[in-house]
């Protein structure tokens, strides 16, 4: 006679079961391994697993001088390239007390905005890619690739610039580079409606993105979720408004800020921001000042002993560098406070409880860039 | 009742929605005028890259084949990744003193990270950005060059 096995039996219902999402998987947009328990569709936890493209740039640091330091940079956020490059530079002329020409300011922070609006078409074209609208992909890269041709004209590369020095910058702007961006800025003026009509007012969108992904402002203030994330929240955070570097207190601009902290909330930051952005370089680009394109430095730069810090606002949110120094010409240790990291670890917290598609939209509207979350 | 109109209105918004992006796509569909596509590998012959363009690092030689290099070896420690290597040789100058000068400038062009630090560094201007960007090559030995040619001698007017 055959033996019967009662196997004990388990309500499907209520098992979780966990799958990867990544390291290949093209919403992640990098390699970011998240490895979701799911009950039916429904994610109940999330974590996150790092490391997949860590090349311990920190630690490549402390083997490089002070100007060598800067292309690493480039390499954390390549999206932000300009504004990381931009964070080095100030730690060094703060640390060295070096007064950096008027020109100097107002080219950085011009570069800078330019390069915060290319990130955010990037990140609209993927977002709306996430999100099923394959249109929305070639229409922002397509805008994108203006403000890459002034990039390439005036500093040679298009994502990977190392353009700024400590003290100043690799060379002058090109003769056309005022001209070209203001012809950028006319023509982005009339292409942004297009952004609206398309993905914006679109019901699809709507429908999926608002009241996703809600992020408190108490948890956005706790989880250290800065940036036009952040901001969503209603969390005062922008790092030009309340500690200025650059000539940003000499520029009229809102901080914008909102109150529900939904995915569309985050969405709709962004759009304004690259309005803001617009609005920042209009008022500087015609009074850029005369004068040198990079302050006297040392041949070889060494900080005195002690602790720096300085932190700067890239396109994802708060980006901080603290250096300590041990009087040599490379730093004892070199630490990046990178936005997105900060901005992923909330992640968990914000998709409990959601559809799994909903996490692609969550994901998108944070705007990872994985580089930057592994240095 | 007023829930029924809502409900009725909401479809005339959807509706209303999706056809406002149709007249963007619809709009880019017949004005093909505003094609941005750059034939790349077809337009190969007239394309130029802008003067700044950073496509390799070269030295540039004159028609009587000489350069600016004085084989100081500034390039080789402002390089952040080892990718330039200064060789030198000595040879007897005619009043019996013995000098060094430069044998071989080699450049890993795959370890180069076109930061441009080299050339900023350069004393005597001896280096410039390259325009050539098809890089690909079957065989990574060859990405190790040599920038100064063979027989190439360094210009009379450069002073250490």
């Amino acid at each position: 006679m055959k033996e019967v096995i009662n196997l004990p039996v388990k309500n499907v219902e209520e098992e979780e079961y966990h799958i990867n999402m990544g390291p290949q998987h093209p919403s992640t947009h990098g390699v970011l391994r998240l490895v979701v328990s799911l009950q039916g569709e429904i994610v109940k936890s999330l974590k996150p697993h790092c490391g997949y493209i860590h090349r311990g740039i920190e630690k490549m640091c402390e083997k490089d001088t002070y100007p060598q330091i800067i292309h690493l940079t480039d390499r954390m956020d390549y999206l932000s390239a300009h504004i990381n490059n931009h964070a080095v530079c100030l730690l060094v002329e703060n640390a060295l007390e070096v007064d950096v020409p008027e020109r100097v300011k107002y080219i950085r922070t011009i570069v800078d905005e330019l390069n915060r609006i290319a990130s955010h078409q990037l990140w609209w074209c993927s977002f709306g890619m996430d999100m099923g609208g394959l249109t929305c992909y070639f229409y922002g890269l397509r805008d994108r690739e203006k403000i890459l041709d002034i990039f390439e004209e005036s500093f040679g590369s298009r994502l990977l610039h190392s353009y700024y020095t400590p003290g100043g910058l690799m060379m002058d702007i090109h003769p056309n580079f005022q001209k070209n961006v203001k012809d950028f800025l006319k023509y982005f003026r009339r292409k942004i409606k297009d952004y609206d009509n398309i993905l914006t007012g679109n019901i699809i969108m709507q429908e999926r993105t608002k009241g996703v992904g809600i992020l408190s402002k108490e948890d956005a203030i706790s989880y250290g979720v800065t940036g036009p994330s952040g901001r969503a929240s209603g969390f005062a955070c922008d790092v030009r408004k309340h500690h200025p570097y650059g000539v940003y207190d000499k520029a009229d601009f809102k901080e914008i800020l909102g109150t529900e902290g939904d995915t569309f909330t985050r969405y709709m930051m962004r759009m304004h921001e690259m309005r803001e952005s617009m609005k920042i370089i209009e008022q500087l680009i015609d009074n850029i000042p005369a004068g040198d394109y990079t302050a006297k430095m040392k041949a070889v730069l060494k900080l005195p002993a002690g602790e720096y810090y300085q932190r700067v606002e890239a396109a994802r949110g708060e980006l901080g560098v603290y250096c300590v120094s041990d009087g040599n010409k490379t730093p004892y240790r070199m630490k990046f406070r990178s936005p997105n990291f900060s901005n992923l670890s909330a992640l968990d917290h914000m998709s409990r409880g959601v559809k799994i598609a909903d996490l692609v939209a969550i994901g998108g509207s944070l705007d990872y860039v994985i580089p930057d979350i592994d240095r | 009742m007023n829930s029924f109109f809502k409900y009725f209105a909401d479809i005339f918004h959807a509706v209303k929605s999706l056809l406002t992006g149709m007249k963007v796509t619809g709009r880019y569909f017949f004005s093909p005028g505003e094609i941005v596509t750059q034939q790349y590998p077809e337009n190969r012959k007239t394309l130029k890259m802008y003067d700044r363009f950073k496509g390799e690092v070269i030295m540039p030689h004159n028609e009587h084949n000489e350069h600016r290099c004085t084989g100081c070896g500034i390039c080789e420690t402002a390089c952040p990744n080892g990718s330039i290597e200064i060789l030198q040789a000595k040879v007897d100058m005619p009043d019996g003193k013995k000098k060094r000068i430069i044998d071989k400038h080699i450049y890993h062009l795959g370890m180069c990270t076109f930061c441009g630090l080299c050339i900023k560094a350069c004393p005597s201007d001896a280096l410039a950005w390259g325009q050539e960007f098809e890089h690909a090559v079957f065989d990574r030995s060859k990405l190790t060059k040599t920038l100064n040619q063979p027989g190439s001698s360094i210009l009379k007017d450069i002073v250490e």
